[in-house]
């Protein structure tokens, strides 16, 4: 399929004082047919990233490239998005069939139109009869899955899907995961999957990136990262994920702990602090 | 409340029906969507509340008349009686005459045709240029829109009526005047109105969505934006018409709206207020018509707002949230809960807790009969997925339900101390200073208007009756012990000058104010970044080794739990369906529901060949408990005995509680990528 | 209440957690502190905003008379009136000048408090407005503070009662009772008043301002429908307050409930309300005009509408402006109060 590039992307927020650098100088590659995860949390500018690839923000400074040619930002984009929120991101007016049709190819035959629609729910597992039925008569995991399908009838050559798990419930995640790690076996998609969940990333991902305050501090192949991670923040990130279950008894916790969670592991003060990985693509 | 129509746990019965049911494959339910009403038949149920009926009966009456009035009565209305001038009531001129003896109530009926059209001429002019001034920013792109935006801003400042003078001077005291005056005067409130649901909708995800899809601008604002706030504004146009014919009567009333001969029911009262020594009725009447008639149009959109659940200006959709409040009532003739899990010297003993909501059939059980006990020093975790009841049962333990909620247990003792047999006065101190509460969103659960210190404080100053310096030194000093730099410096700030993690770390230094026996943290990091939450996790449990305080942890998070706490429960649609040690947590749960629960999530050693076991379906909502197991449905181990009958929470045999029939047997392999919920 | 006064004097910096402490020569880094003070940062915003507005209101009143359509001076004197006369009626207006020089000439006037000459009587307009606005801003001023002094007592009371669906028939009663007045325009309720109060029971004048018991009836119907409505809101906007999870955290404390509802529910309440109900207070200005009417008060009311029928703009623009500015104190007023009682409304976000 197609790789998607980002090259030096910028994104400020307001001006003046007030000026807000949400992505500072990302480069990052989501290569052919893989799936990326970029990780971080609230406010790293990962979302923001994501809203400049499908031309939502636009970005002050670098380019995103599709195969080497700018992706275009307004009109039909060859790259889709799915959201976090299934509640906000379908039309509440308009049937679930109707959202997967608009998004499909205008020149398709009216003929063809809805056998895709039917098509394109069951490639989500679910039941095309649904088709008319409306959002709110969905439950969450089923929303984020008609989401899916019209990203899909988009035919996008890259998908982006930010936070596609966090609003939905445990026992649902699940079930929305395994169908992403399907689709792309299945069409072979690009896919860049953003999350603020390491155990998630680690789970659909071969590759990870990680960001804080805007930048991109590693990159590298999910084992590598997850479990030797090179950044002192990437460290106190993976340190941090609780370990689940059955993984022992509570460790003792560690005497006496910095107090200001504000404490940076990154040195503001350094003017490039972008790890050496993080310039190459993964 | 009724408190005797709940199920306790059945004694169970010899079945002969219990071989052969366990024999069954298991099956999985497709759930049932629960329909939510198209917006006609919620505007038809809207007609059959009193205030709806009321409502359009009213509307229907005035639009009849203002529609038949001038074919019935136009010649009774203008008929002049020199022989009857300003007569006052009698049987054949109900409301008296006027100065040249025309019959007032007539003419009262004929006016309502032209002070209802005039009224909707201006309605309409103020929702046609509102709409346009509000969709600015999308037609006219973001900056001459940005400028739009700050003009209405600066317009809606001034009150309608202020706005209609001043376009009276311009326009002159005529009938078409008064229309554009209180049209324009009308629209900046409108513009507002469209700008707020205009933006709200262009910033849901829906129209990112249609952007990023190629969609055309003027397709996005016809087929997603306009439809999806047409509701709103019809209904406030509806209310703004009530308004508009008090403001055209007002302006008539003055003299500078319809001009004679024609008449609408201001210049009726305004003719009328000049005879109101001889009889007020005359002036009144009219007036009356014109309250009649507002209201129509006011509480017709009041209604219609009310049933599609749109917040009117100043309204309030009541029945959003359960309010909280409370009476307790010790659970009459309940059959003994089982006992719970040996523990030494327990702080909390809590058996057969029941908590009621009134529903709209009858009252609705969230929690149904949970029985617990917390070791003093111990770490106790509840899991349950969203609906689970699990906030509620920590409220109820902490007397934190309010009416209408309801709360009964056999048993509720804290401390020692029987928090059911006497009232919540009398165990306020002992509840202030031992038991702390922890909520789950730091943004909300401090108070906006107080400093941090003045909040914890209060604790001091209360139970301890200490004096503000003492207490101020206190505060500032628990502010440093939950590892806050600057203690000083921030108690004297207000929480939205603090971050999330340090909001939280404050509502726990709040808490050990006192000297706590037990804290309970609900979802207490679920709003904060994975490093904060590890620090504030951390925190409560330096806490617990220091001080020997009891946690009892809830959350929806099963790592977070196994992080801190030696046992866990597992609650699902009101009920605890296991209790077992954390360490069994993922080889050796026994309850399906655990089970799956545990490996649907994956975490940093998933394995990453395989698909991830799902549940299928989605939990049950408080209200539509099935007879038998609330799992049944969704459970892969499911037999018939299971969607039957209840199991109780017994004995594991291996030192944990379980409820389920089928607890700790295998289920026959599942596709988990086809199981879709 | 102690700790209210507290809550006014400003904290000493408004961002400490920002790690954007001032860095730069010393002129800027004072002037970056003193914005951080809040207060002299609402007084900059606020103060700001008052001016802008002013100048939408002068500006916006000065175009009244050229946006008339057809020839004002024509209107205002009548078909019959020889042309040189309104020629020359014209050119004391200085309605032949180019409108810029127009516009600053009258700005200058307004500066010295010189808001021309009233075309029927040819009085000067500031003294027309000198004479009247006494009466109206009295009238308007004591209905303001009834309708306050009324409603966030009546709202809190009615809200600490019924809340979590308690004393369903005080609820509905209070709820009726509040749409109804709320509905019944101030003029019809001078009426009603009239009729009862004075033609009826003999009990207070029917009309003119003269003593206190004049302004009884008045005051009362201008504030009564307000009041209602902004009482309902307060009770709304309490109920709000008790259902959020501060409120939840100081019971949690076992705070004894009047402190719960005096110091967490009802400064949040109040800030609420008066978000919501500002323009409620505000719009009792304009509402002077139809009671004035009423009850024949020689305020400003009539000044504007005789005004509007002899189409004498002179007169309408400046008592238009005066409303205006009436207004824009008020909404300053409502202002000030927000911010002494919620910390994060000085932040000037709008």
């Amino acid at each position: 399929m197609s790789r998607l590039d980002f090259d030096q992307v910028s994104v400020r927020f307001g001006a003046g004082r007030h000026a807000l650098t949400a992505v500072d100088r990302v480069s990052l590659t989501v290569p052919s047919g893989q799936i990326v995860g970029l990780v971080g949390e609230s406010g790293s500018g990962k979302s923001t990233l994501a809203r400049a690839a499908v031309g939502l923000v636009k970005p002050q400074s670098g380019r995103v490239l599709l195969d080497g040619r700018a992706v275009p930002t307004s009109g039909r984009r060859p790259l889709q998005m799915v959201f976090q929120d299934p509640n906000s991101s379908l039309d509440p007016r308009m049937t679930v069939g109707e959202s997967v049709r608009e998004l499909l190819p205008p020149d398709l035959p009216s003929g063809q139109r809805w056998p895709e629609v039917r098509r394109l729910l069951e490639l989500v597992h679910l039941d095309p009869a649904r088709a008319r039925a409306y959002p709110a008569q969905l439950s969450g995991g089923q929303r984020q899955r008609v989401a899916l399908a019209r990203a899909l009838a988009g035919r996008p050559q890259v998908v982006i899907a930010d936070e596609i798990t966090s609003s939905l419930d445990v026992s649902i995640q699940g079930a929305v995961l395994n169908l992403v790690r399907e689709l792309q076996v299945e069409l072979g998609l690009s896919i860049l999957f953003i999350s603020h969940n390491l155990a998630v990333v680690r789970y659909v991902a071969s590759s990870v990136a990680v960001m804080y305050q805007g930048r991109l501090v590693e990159v590298g192949p999910s084992a590598t990262v997850l479990t030797e991670p090179d950044h002192p923040y990437t460290r106190r990130l993976v340190a941090a994920i609780p370990a689940g279950p059955g993984s022992g008894p509570p460790a003792p916790a560690a005497g006496a702990r910095s107090a200001g969670e504000r404490s940076d592991p990154v040195d503001p003060s350094d003017p490039c602090p972008v790890h050496p990985l993080a310039k190459e693509s993964p | 409340m009724e408190a005797d129509q709940t199920v306790p746990g059945r004694p169970l019965e010899a079945d002969p029906a219990l071989a052969d049911s366990l024999s069954e494959p298991p099956q999985v339910d497709w759930e049932a969507p629960t329909d939510l009403a198209p917006t006609r038949r919620r505007l038809l149920a809207a007609l059959r509340t009193p205030l709806g009926a009321s409502a359009a009966i009213l509307l229907g009456l005035v639009l009849l008349t203002a529609l038949l009035a001038p074919l019935l009565w136009s010649g009774r209305a203008e008929a002049i009686d020199t022989s009857n001038l300003l007569a006052g009531p009698s049987a054949q001129h109900w409301i008296g005459t006027d100065a040249l003896g025309r019959d007032l109530f007539c003419r009262v009926l004929v006016a309502t045709r032209l002070s209802v059209l005039l009224a909707l001429a201006a309605t309409g002019l103020s929702v046609g240029v509102g709409l346009a001034l509000g969709a600015a920013p999308v037609w006219l792109g973001p900056v001459a829109g940005q400028a739009v935006v700050w003009f209405i801003g600066a317009a809606v400042a001034f009150p309608g009526l202020l706005l209609a003078l001043f376009f009276a001077v311009i326009f002159g005291a005529s009938q078409t005047g008064a229309v554009c005056a209180i049209g324009l005067a009308g629209a900046p409130s409108f513009a507002r109105l469209c700008h707020t649901l205009i933006a709200g909708v262009m910033g849901r995800d829906f129209v990112a969505a249609a952007r990023v899809g190629g969609i055309s601008r003027g397709r996005i604002l016809f087929r997603h934006v306009l439809p999806n706030v047409a509701e709103p504004l019809v209904v406030q146009a509806t209310m703004g018409a009530g308004g508009v014919l008090l403001s055209f009567a007002g302006l008539s009333f003055l003299g500078l709206g319809v001009k004679a001969p024609a008449y609408d029911w201001g210049r009726l009262m305004n003719e009328g207020l000049s005879g109101i020594f001889i009889h007020p009725l005359a002036a009144l009447g009219p007036g009356l018509a014109v309250v009649l008639a507002g209201l129509a149009f006011n509480l017709t959109g009041e209604a219609a707002a009310r049933s599609l659940g749109l917040a009117a200006q100043g309204g309030y959709v009541a029945g959003s949230l359960p309010a909280r409040s409370a009476r307790s009532g010790r659970t009459a003739a309940r059959p003994p809960a089982p006992p719970p899990a040996p523990a030494q010297r327990e702080i909390l003993t809590v058996e057969g807790l029941r908590v009621f909501f009134p529903g709209p059939d009858g009252p609705l059980q969230p929690v149904r009969g949970v029985s617990f006990s917390v070791a003093a020093g111990q770490a106790l975790g509840l899991v349950g997925e969203s609906g689970s009841g699990k906030s509620l049962t920590a409220l109820a333990v902490a007397q934190l339900i309010e009416a209408p909620g309801q709360v009964e247990a056999g048993r509720l003792s804290f401390c020692g101390a029987d928090l059911l047999a006497d009232g919540p006065r009398l165990w306020r101190h002992l509840l202030g200073t031992s038991m702390a509460m922890v909520f789950q969103d730091p943004m909300t659960s401090l108070n906006p208007t107080m400093r941090v210190g003045d909040q914890l404080a209060e604790v001091s100053r209360q139970h301890y009756g200490l004096g503000r310096r003492p207490a101020w030194r206190r505060a500032v000093e628990r502010l440093a012990a939950v590892r806050i730099d600057q203690a000083e410096r921030r108690a004297r700030q207000y929480p939205h000058e603090f971050s999330g993690g340090m909001r939280q770390r404050a509502m726990i230094g709040m808490g050990v104010m006192g000297s706590p026996r037990l804290i309970i943290a609900d979802e207490p990091t679920t709003a904060l970044d994975v490093t904060v939450q590890e620090q504030v996790l951390d925190l409560l449990r330096s806490i617990r080794r220091q001080d020997q305080v009891a946690i009892w942890l809830i959350s929806h998070d099963v790592a977070v739990v196994s992080e801190v706490c030696d046992r866990v429960m597992v609650m699902y649609a009101g009920r605890i369906v296991e209790e077992l040690p954390v360490a069994r947590l993922r080889h050796d749960a026994r309850h399906p529901y655990t089970r799956l629960l545990v490996a649907a999530v994956p975490d940093m050693t998933t394995d990453l060949a395989a698909p991830l076991p799902t549940i299928p379906g989605r939990p049950v909502e408080v209200g539509q408990f099935p007879p038998g197991c609330a799992f049944a449905p969704r459970c892969p181990a499911a037999v018939p005995l299971c969607r039957r009958r209840d199991p109780e929470l017994e004995p594991d045999g291996a030192g944990g509680r379980v409820a389920c029939w089928r607890a700790g047997q295998p289920w026959p392999a599942v596709d988990w990528t086809e199981a879709a919920p | 209440m102690n700790a209210a006064a507290e809550a006014i004097s400003p904290p000493p910096t408004v961002d400490g957690a920002g790690p954007s402490a001032a860095t730069g020569p010393a002129p800027w880094r004072w002037a970056t502190a003193l914005w951080r003070r809040r207060w002299v940062r609402f007084a900059i915003l606020r103060g700001g905003r008052l001016l802008v507005s002013l100048w939408i209101l002068v500006t916006a009143a000065f175009l009244i008379i050229h946006l008339v359509p057809g020839d004002p001076v024509r209107a205002a004197m009548g078909i019959t009136a020889p042309a040189e006369v309104v020629e020359a009626r014209r050119e004391a207006l200085g309605l032949n000048l180019p409108l810029g020089e127009q516009y600053v000439r009258f700005l200058g006037g307004l500066l010295r408090g010189d808001l021309g000459d009233s075309i029927g009587s040819r009085l000067p307009v500031g003294q027309v407005i000198a004479q009247r606005l006494p009466a109206t801003a009295s009238l308007a001023g004591l209905a303001f503070l009834v309708a306050v002094l009324v409603a966030f007592p009546v709202g809190l009371a009615v809200a600490v009662a019924t809340r979590g669906g308690r004393r369903r028939r005080t609820e509905l009663g209070f709820a009726t009772g509040s749409v109804l007045l709320g509905a019944i325009p101030d003029f019809l309720l001078g009426v009603a008043f009239v009729s009862v109060f004075a033609v009826g029971l003999h009990l207070l004048p029917v009309a003119g301002r003269g003593g206190p018991a004049t302004y009884v009836l008045p005051v009362l119907s201008l504030c009564l429908g307000p009041a209602a409505i902004l009482a309902r809101i307060v009770r709304v906007e309490t109920l709000g307050v008790l259902q959020t999870d501060y409120v939840r955290t100081a019971r949690a404390k076992r705070l004894p409930p009047h402190r719960v509802y005096l110091r967490h529910a009802l400064p949040n309440a109040v800030t609420a309300s008066l978000t919501v109900g500002g323009l409620m207070l505000s719009s009792m200005v304009a509402g002077t005009v139809l009671v004035e009417s009423v009850f024949a008060w020689p305020g400003l009311g009539s000044t504007i509408v005789s005004a509007i029928l002899t189409k004498d703009y002179p007169l309408a623009q400046g008592v238009v402006l005066v409303y205006g500015v009436g207004v824009l104190l008020i909404n300053t007023v409502v202002d000030l109060a927000l911010a002494g009682l919620d910390p994060r409304s000085t932040v000037g976000a709008s």
